[in-house]
């Protein structure tokens, strides 16, 4: 049953996550359940929810029950020129999920890679998360954007800040039409109107979707961010395959933490992103230290929501009556277990999904039913 | 080629809207039938269409139950689901506004006190302005609020000011111009991308051909 699987179930999911970071050299994070609530309120922003379970330990500490693994991490690694730390994390975080009226319990998984940060190392965190799309699911897409690239857009624009932000929010919704009004609004050329639009209409496969976006840009810190961007893209071409990432910038919203490369990564009948990651320096900064830093989380919660509509429960059912012999049985179930999931049972549970049903009689084991 | 789910807004605005889709070439005979079913089918044109409570269309859409709908602006800037907002259909048009009895005058140095279905627009609206306010939720009959001191002004959705204007209200602020919104949810447009595009592309001619 697990090969027919599209999804994998979120169990599987951190197993298979794990290996595959340990492969390459990330080592595992382990951090406690609270943290002094202080870390969160300073960078409340950074979070995906600013609601967080707070309470007072017996030194009046106010702590609080952790809502994110990132911050954390930071604050456990220190600059050290010239090299890089990178740690991988399964932890269950606790945080209001939007459109949820109450605190949730979340297992998430991801990685951190914390340092002076080469292309390389970029490369690699971009390439983990296209291959842990990989080993979740099997129809998957990383979005790529580049914050760098966009803010540099933004800056050329002309728009007042307020205006800047706006039209990220607008680049974010894919709302092309509020943007062109927004810049008609400010007064802003019709020619850097059109450069900011292509932001929104540009997207699919990274190689031709940057060809078509090169003419619209102009010299500087557009350049250099393109340059970055377009040579990540050539790297992950070759290392993971073209057809599982696309450009898309609507992918960033936030100026204030992310420098660099933005993505995120949808399965296939999963409504909302699975995964979300970026390079976030200017977070770093704030937090008055020099490294730069990428990485990215698996959002597992929303793995078991797919995994709900799956068709069957199991692969077999095997019935049996209640004075069966034991070792017989035992035999049987060894058997019948190599051939898939196999659920043992003298009286069929309620609403049971299975494949086949069996039923182990004196004769040995005999089809009831297949489905 | 795959289906589209699409969510469509019940009532008046909804009827316009299918008759867009329609006009676009993604008709559906069996929604034009008198009937009280809530989804239809095309398999033909790869689209199906149901009919929500307007304020439900970004719910259905953000959760995926829907890969496309139409929901008024006004909803989206109350309720912010994270889709896409592809196009503005120009239908519907009206705006969201502050209306107070004529006789009202802001006296800056006191809390105001508004009533409205729309909180989160309303303190958006007043944030920016730096003033301080009293969030009155209230359900419907907005309008009477005011007529009966239980707010100073309302923040709601003008159409063509006739209700007001029985109750003896004004609009004095405009906040923002209301219309309906083709929005899609953010998988779905990785996953079906061609046959959302088409569907945008055709209605985008309609929007077009009615200016």
């Amino acid at each position: 049953m697990t090969e027919e699987r599209i999804i994998r179930s979120d169990e599987q999911a951190v197993f298979d996550l794990r290996r595959l970071y340990q492969r390459y050299g990330y080592v595992r994070y382990k951090m406690g359940r609270f943290e002094e609530y202080d870390l969160y309120v300073r960078n409340k922003d950074f979070l995906v929810s600013d609601e967080v379970i707070t309470f007072t330990d017996h030194t009046g500490r106010l702590l609080a029950l952790k809502p994110d693994v990132t911050l954390s991490i930071i604050k456990n690694t220190v600059d050290r020129p010239g090299a890089v730390q990178k740690f991988y994390y399964n932890e269950n975080v606790y945080r209001v999920a939007k459109g949820a009226h109450s605190f949730k319990e979340i297992m998430q998984a991801g990685l951190e890679c914390i340092g002076d940060l080469s292309g390389y190392d970029i490369a690699e965190v971009v390439g983990l998360a296209v291959r842990s799309l990989g080993l979740i699911g099997r129809e998957y897409v990383l979005d790529l954007s580049h914050m760098g690239l966009v803010s540099a857009m933004l800056a050329e624009s002309g728009l007042s800040p307020a205006g800047q932000s706006s039209a990220l929010a607008f680049i974010h919704q894919k709302n092309g039409h509020e943007l062109k009004e927004l810049c008609d609004r400010e007064g802003i050329d019709p020619a850097d109107a059109a450069r900011l639009g292509a932001l929104v209409d540009c997207c699919g496969p990274a190689a031709e979707t940057l060809e078509w976006l090169r003419p619209a840009l102009r010299g500087g810190e557009e350049l250099r961010a393109f340059e970055e961007f377009r040579q990540l893209c050539a790297i992950l071409e070759k290392s993971v395959g073209g057809s599982r990432v696309r450009v898309d910038f609507s992918v960033g919203n936030d100026m204030k933490y992310y420098s660099g490369v933005v993505f995120k990564g949808y399965l296939e009948g999963i409504p909302a992103s699975v995964l979300s990651g970026g390079q976030y320096d200017k977070l770093l900064a704030k937090m008055g230290r020099r490294s730069g830093a990428i990485g990215f989380a698996v959002y597992l919660d929303l793995l078991e929501r797919a995994n709900s509509a799956e068709e069957y429960g199991v692969d077999t059912v095997l019935l049996y009556d209640p004075g069966a012999d034991p070792a017989a049985l035992s035999a049987a179930a060894e058997t019948l277990a190599g051939e898939g999931s196999l659920l043992v049972t003298a009286a069929l549970p309620e609403q049971m999904r299975y494949r086949r049903l069996m039923r182990m009689t004196e004769r040995g084991i005999e089809p009831v039913e297949n489905r | 080629m795959k289906t589209v789910n699409i969510a469509l807004p019940k009532g008046r605005l909804g009827e316009k809207v299918y008759q867009m889709f329609r006009a676009a070439g993604f008709d559906c005979p069996a929604i034009e039938e008198n009937n009280r079913k809530l989804i239809f089918e095309n398999r033909e044109k790869g689209v199906r269409y149901f009919w929500v409570k307007p304020s439900d269309v970004a719910i259905y859409v953000e959760r995926g139950a829907a890969d496309i709908g139409v929901a008024g602006k006004d909803i989206l800037l109350e309720y912010r689901p994270d889709v896409y907002e592809l196009l503005d259909l120009k239908v519907g048009n009206c705006r969201m506004a502050v209306a107070a009895p004529e006789s009202f005058r802001d006296f800056v140095g006191s809390t105001l006190r508004v009533a409205t279905k729309f909180p989160a627009i309303a303190e958006t609206y007043y944030n920016k302005k730096c003033r301080d306010i009293d969030i009155i939720k209230l359900n419907g009959s907005i309008e009477i609020a005011p007529i009966l001191g239980l707010s100073d002004v309302i923040v709601d959705i003008v159409e063509t000011g006739t209700t007001l204007r029985e109750n003896g209200l004004i609009p004095i602020e405009t906040i923002v111009p209301i219309s309906a919104r083709l929005i899609a949810n953010k998988a779905s447009y990785k996953f079906k991308n061609e046959e959302l595009r088409a569907i945008c592309a055709g209605l985008e001619k309609q929007v077009n051909n009615n200016d």
